[in-house]
């Protein structure tokens, strides 16, 4: 039995094969809209959110499965005060599989732990996001043809945004060897995450204030939104905000075929204009989490294209 | 000069640095039931004064926690009044218990079923542990 806590649980090979296996079911989805017949998909959201647990929730209906699960902790016995471990123990006896996003670091590691059934992180606090960045890399691999072999910059808040932390260290170990960090001084790459890219992976980050200063060199441009409660005070925010937002004039000067990425919500960081553009594929990349996570569902299940024998 | 006699049997702590007895006292002795004493600013050619902690009557002693305090320590074994072991500590590759993480946020905090456990990073001037569970590192300090 196998979980997905963090990305390093997946080899590279293993990455590629579920980009793969995605980008099959998102061209023949009718192909695989039974595999999942008779299996119950557990989706337990000890905090909300809206993307992941209905992108998790439709993968599961794609794939003929059911699901269940809750959207708010105050509604479980979590509220009562049970352990996580008790609950996990309890939902093997009632699903095949399980989808969890909790506000602690590291609670889907000790849910692994009790389990019976696989359990995805689909988020714990500011710690990992897996499946996020899966759905960032067959974004990459349906709009740039290859995973890796691009210059990515990031941009934004660096420094709490997990599905920046998540996709630059798997990139780094795909072999990408340069990343550019757009990012205000408060919100910069953690230095331990730096150091770990430089001193693991030998990778390069070139660190700029502007996106305008690198936007021509950049082939995947990934923005995050900038939350005001970051900053110690609005003047700081509203000053700031607008350096870190990207739009159709600063767009310009990109090349033709950059693509840009976001994990959404945004807010106000990628103004409305730019959706219209081409190299704008942050929608798509939520209709792609979909099927990375049908991929994902059918290899820890071992059903569909991953049955054993 | 202060005198004490040798013990039976039990456990002699001994080369702890002058200050790191009444620290591992403190962490581990304070409420066993077994004879224990403190020496304290014994002279030493090795370490100019020391610290010597002597427990009788057990065997057992944490020496992961001993290696995390101090790592000149050595730890002898005395049986019917004969030194029948001598071990080094040594700095611990992984701890169970013993530090807190010091991610707020870290599961381990917040369930019982989730024993703080880490993994040794970097033991030069400093060491770093990373939490086994959210990954933070946790800068070890007494």
């Amino acid at each position: 039995m196998r979980h997905l806590i963090e990305p390093e649980d997946l080899t590279l090979d293993e990455i590629l094969e579920l980009v793969d296996m995605g980008l099959e079911m998102y061209e023949n989805p009718k192909a695989y809209s039974k595999v999942c017949d008779g299996k119950i998909l557990a989706s337990l959201f000890f905090e909300p959110s809206t993307r992941t647990k209905f992108s998790f929730d439709s993968a599961m209906m794609r794939l003929g499965g059911n699901v269940i699960g809750f959207s708010d902790a105050e509604t479980t016995s979590a509220k009562k005060g049970e352990s996580l471990a008790d609950t996990i123990r309890v939902m093997g006896y009632y699903s095949d599989i399980v989808v969890m996003r909790h506000p602690k670091e590291g609670a889907p590691k000790l849910a692994a732990e009790y389990s019976s059934v696989p359990i995805i992180n689909g988020g714990d606090g500011g710690h990992q996001h897996p499946t996020q960045t899966l759905t960032d890399l067959i974004t990459i691999k349906r709009f740039k043809g290859t995973v890796d072999g691009h210059n990515v910059a990031f941009c934004g808040d660096l420094k709490y945004g997990r599905t920046v932390h998540s996709l630059i260290r798997t990139l780094a170990r795909f072999g990408s060897k340069k990343f550019y960090l757009i990012s205000p001084d408060e919100l910069k790459l953690p230095s331990a995450l730096k150091r770990q890219l430089v001193e693991r992976y030998g990778v390069e980050l070139v660190e700029a204030n502007y996106m305008e200063e690198v936007i021509d060199d950049i082939d995947v441009f990934y923005m995050t939104r900038i939350q005001k409660e970051r900053f110690f005070n609005e003047a700081d925010y509203l000053k700031l905000k607008n350096s870190f937002k990207l739009t159709r004039e600063k767009l310009r000067n990109s090349k033709t075929d950059m693509i840009v990425m976001h994990p959404l919500p945004r807010v106000n960081e990628i103004a409305y204009d730019v959706d219209e553009d081409p190299r704008a594929v942050y929608f798509e990349q939520s209709e792609m989490g979909v099927y990375v996570r049908m991929a994902l569902i059918t290899k820890l299940l071992e059903v569909g294209p991953y049955a054993r024998g | 000069m202060l005198e004490v006699k040798g013990i039976e049997n039990g456990i002699v702590i001994d080369h702890m640095k002058a200050g790191n007895g009444l620290k591992i006292f403190n962490l581990l002795f304070s409420s066993i039931e077994h004879p224990v004493v403190l020496l304290m600013n014994v002279k030493s050619d090795q370490l100019g004064r020391k610290d010597i902690i002597k427990v009788e009557n057990t065997f057992d002693v944490d020496m992961n926690l001993l290696g995390l305090v101090d790592q000149n320590i050595t730890v002898n074994t005395i049986k019917n009044n004969l030194l029948v072991d001598k071990k080094k500590v040594e700095i611990p590759k992984t701890l169970t218990g013993g530090i807190k993480c010091q991610n707020p946020r870290c599961i381990t905090h917040s369930d019982d079923y989730a024993i703080p456990t880490f993994t040794l990073l970097k033991s030069n001037g400093k060491l770093e542990y990373e939490c086994n569970y959210c990954e933070e590192i946790t800068v070890y300090k007494l």
